[in-house]
């Protein structure tokens, strides 16, 4: 709550007052020689990060720390989680508390001026609304004098204004500090509607709803956001780690690559599998890492696929099809760039 | 030694903004006030002042500052008032009375505010039904989740006018009638007051129609999802008044309490001697004593009632500490936007305190 965030804003002036710390080290000695990853996490979207019922982190943005960590320190369970509010996420990173942020972060402009570089995103979808069946409301065009509860320190604070201001619905909004009670404040009804992404939207329907059938999603502007996980300024090397880390796992998936086949293609003849796993080397030492980084990753968390999948996707509670997030030619946005 | 001392801390102050600016730098992060001038583009639930989501960041920051000004004002007038009760009750003859009020004292100091808070939204968001079925209490009156809405007036032109006259000849029949009456008995006085009361409606209403009604009644009226129209309470707005003069009146019954405590035994038994009843005695004679004792404590309470109002943001209520992290949130610049908070809520407490101490000097204790 405030009393929080006064406090986090507080170390980072705290922080930003003490001489330059940490610049003169990269954040891949500082990791390895941690021998942790720390990453920024949700405080719990199931599907995109929140622990399991044994503690144990699981989502799509975890499992791009999870790929990350293997990539350095060649174990997916290096890494320490800290759960982050929508206001902590970005001085928590600009501050060096955290290594990386994957935590269902839009790419802004804004946000990339100010003092963080944002990678390569690892998920596409629009800002949705979420309301009960019974009201019979299945498009923004039908929402006027709807009070809509807004979580604040998202981008959806100004999408709700937008989305009124423009189809002149008069959204009533009623901003929570706290995303549980804001979610909490829609399932008691006092709010028609809530407003977040649509993927923590089907992940909040999944778990918390009575009956996750009562409730309809639809898209709230024809826009589509690009989460991307995000790293401090000023670490080109750590930039490119992080994104080709992602990379690797979409890359595999148009490569065919899976983390039970993968040993079968190590003696591939086609050289740009072989350059990506590392067989041709040169790749993975451009980065600072080991040659086979993208095996690894692809070998034990596996490509964006099966994250997918298992996190979010059809094999999850979440229940989402691929849509934007499928590869480029099965007419998503996912684009593998070249490992070369 | 006091110069060294303080030129210490002017260096020290220097070399922390020389860091501060010199890491902001280099992390390529935005510094500056120029924000403030830019569209905020994020809505504010409710608003005591009008605010568009096209206005300024400044803007939004005085309209959260509003809405914590309002939020203190109420919870502190409210408190006093109830605190009052609960001291005297305290201090009451009446077994009942007196640990009655000793129970609400020790539950409401024990329990922590956030708790109480959350506790009074859970209620006020799971007692009301639906709006579609919302209760209807009173003609024009609704009660449901979203809150207790109720008629409002609405002004035509010529209202603001009407209004002031009519407030004026309502002081001067008043006055007329205890006047008129001085000196007979109390039926006589408040038949007296009545009779002129009824005559200021008869002129008013005449007066209103001469100016074609400008002054009208506007009712809620469920269209849509939604109760448009009228004046509204807001659960959030509920919770957190409710919440804030409970808590706070627990205080301020201990403090009015302890202040009636401290005066002289003395004085009651002078009072007596007197032959003044007890009612007297309390109100001529040892609140104004206790005063003295109370304003110094009361002071910090008042201060502390100011800064807890920055909890409503666990209910959703848009008080300056909400609207401060929406702005960081949406410009990153959370250097500048806490420094402002700082700011204001000094300001605000220095001003109650400055009051205070004012009001404190002037039922103080002339010593001669």
């Amino acid at each position: 709550m405030t009393c929080k965030t006064t406090l986090t804003a507080m170390a980072v002036i705290a922080a930003f007052a003490t001489p330059a710390f940490a610049q003169s080290t990269s954040t891949l000695d500082t990791v390895k020689e941690r021998g942790r990853l720390i990453c920024g996490s949700s405080q719990g979207t199931p599907g995109f990060g929140a622990p399991d019922d044994n503690g144990y982190w699981r989502g799509l943005d975890v499992e791009t720390c999870r790929a990350v960590a293997v990539a350095v320190l060649d174990d997916k369970d290096a890494v320490d989680f800290v759960p982050l509010s929508g206001q902590q996420r970005i001085p928590a990173l600009q501050t060096g508390e955290i290594d990386m942020l994957p935590r269902t972060l839009t790419w802004t402009l804004q946000r990339d001026a100010n003092g963080i570089n944002f990678t390569t995103p690892n998920y596409y979808e629009f800002t949705g609304f979420m309301m009960p069946k019974s009201l019979g409301i299945t498009s923004v065009e039908d929402m006027a004098g709807a009070s809509v509860c807004v979580q604040t320190g998202s981008t959806t604070e100004v999408v709700v204004n937008d989305v009124s201001t423009k189809n002149d619905l008069d959204l009533q909004p009623v901003v929570f500090d706290n995303t549980t009670a804001g979610r909490q404040a829609f399932f008691s009804g006092r709010c028609d509607a809530l407003i977040t992404d649509a993927g923590a939207l089907a992940s909040v329907r999944a778990t918390m709803a009575d009956n996750p059938d009562d409730y309809v999603i639809f898209p709230a502007t024809p826009y589509m956001d690009a989460l991307t996980p995000a790293v401090r300024h000023g670490d080109d090397q750590w930039l490119d780690i992080v994104t080709w880390s992602i990379q690797a796992m979409i890359a595999a998936e148009a490569f065919g690559l899976t983390s039970e086949n993968i040993d079968d293609y190590l003696d591939s003849d086609d050289p740009r599998i072989r350059r990506f796993l590392g067989t041709d080397p040169g790749n993975g030492a451009a980065l600072g890492l080991s040659d086979d980084f993208a095996y690894r990753i692809v070998k034990s968390v596996g490509n964006y696929a099966e994250v997918y999948d298992r996190n979010v996707g059809m094999d999850s509670p979440l229940k989402l099809e691929r849509g934007y997030n499928a590869l480029f030619n099965d007419g998503g946005l996912m684009f593998p760039l070249a490992f070369q | 030694m006091q110069i060294a001392l303080l030129g210490g801390l002017v260096l020290f102050v220097w070399w922390l903004a020389g860091n501060t600016h010199e890491n902001l730098t280099e992390r390529g992060i935005r510094t500056g006030f120029d924000y403030l001038w830019r569209p905020a583009r994020f809505p504010i639930s409710e608003s005591i002042l009008r605010y568009d989501a096209s206005d300024s960041f400044f803007w939004a920051y005085v309209v959260g500052l509003a809405n914590t000004l309002w939020l203190s004002f109420l919870s502190i007038l409210f408190a006093t008032l109830l605190g009052l009760v609960v001291g005297l009750s305290r201090r009451s003859a009446h077994p009942l009375l007196s640990r009655f009020a000793g129970t609400y004292v020790t539950v409401l100091r024990n329990v922590p505010l956030i708790v109480q808070l959350l506790f009074w939204y859970a209620i006020a968001t799971s007692l009301f039904p639906v709006p579609r079925e919302a209760l209807n209490p009173l003609p024009g009156v609704f009660l449901s989740i979203r809150g207790v809405y109720a008629p409002a007036l609405t002004l035509g032109p010529g209202a603001s006018m009407l209004l002031i006259v009519a407030a004026i000849l309502l002081v001067i029949a008043i006055v007329a009638g205890f006047k008129l009456s001085a000196g007979k008995r109390l039926s006589v006085k408040a038949a007296s007051v009545g009779l002129s009361v009824c005559l200021w409606v008869a002129v008013v209403v005449g007066l209103s129609g001469m100016l074609g009604h400008p002054v009208g009644l506007e009712a809620p009226a469920l269209k849509g999802l939604n109760f448009r129209g009228g004046m509204v309470l807001s659960p959030e707005f509920a919770s957190i008044i409710t919440g804030l003069t409970i808590y706070t009146s627990a205080f301020i019954g201990e403090i009015i309490r302890g202040g009636i405590d401290a005066v002289e035994k003395g004085q009651w038994e002078g009072g007596r001697a007197l032959g003044l009843s007890e009612r007297h005695i309390m109100f001529r004679i040892i609140l104004p004593q206790a005063l003295r004792i109370i304003v110094p404590p009361m002071t910090s309470q008042y201060l502390s009632t100011v800064k807890n109002t920055t909890l409503a943001v666990a209910v959703g209520y848009p008080e300056l500490g909400l609207v401060v992290n929406t702005v960081i949130n949406q410009t990153g610049q959370a250097i500048e936007s806490i420094l402002i908070m700082l700011a204001v809520f000094l300001s605000i407490s220095l001003s109650v305190s400055a009051f205070m101490n004012w009001y404190n000097a002037r039922v103080a204790l002339v010593v001669r």
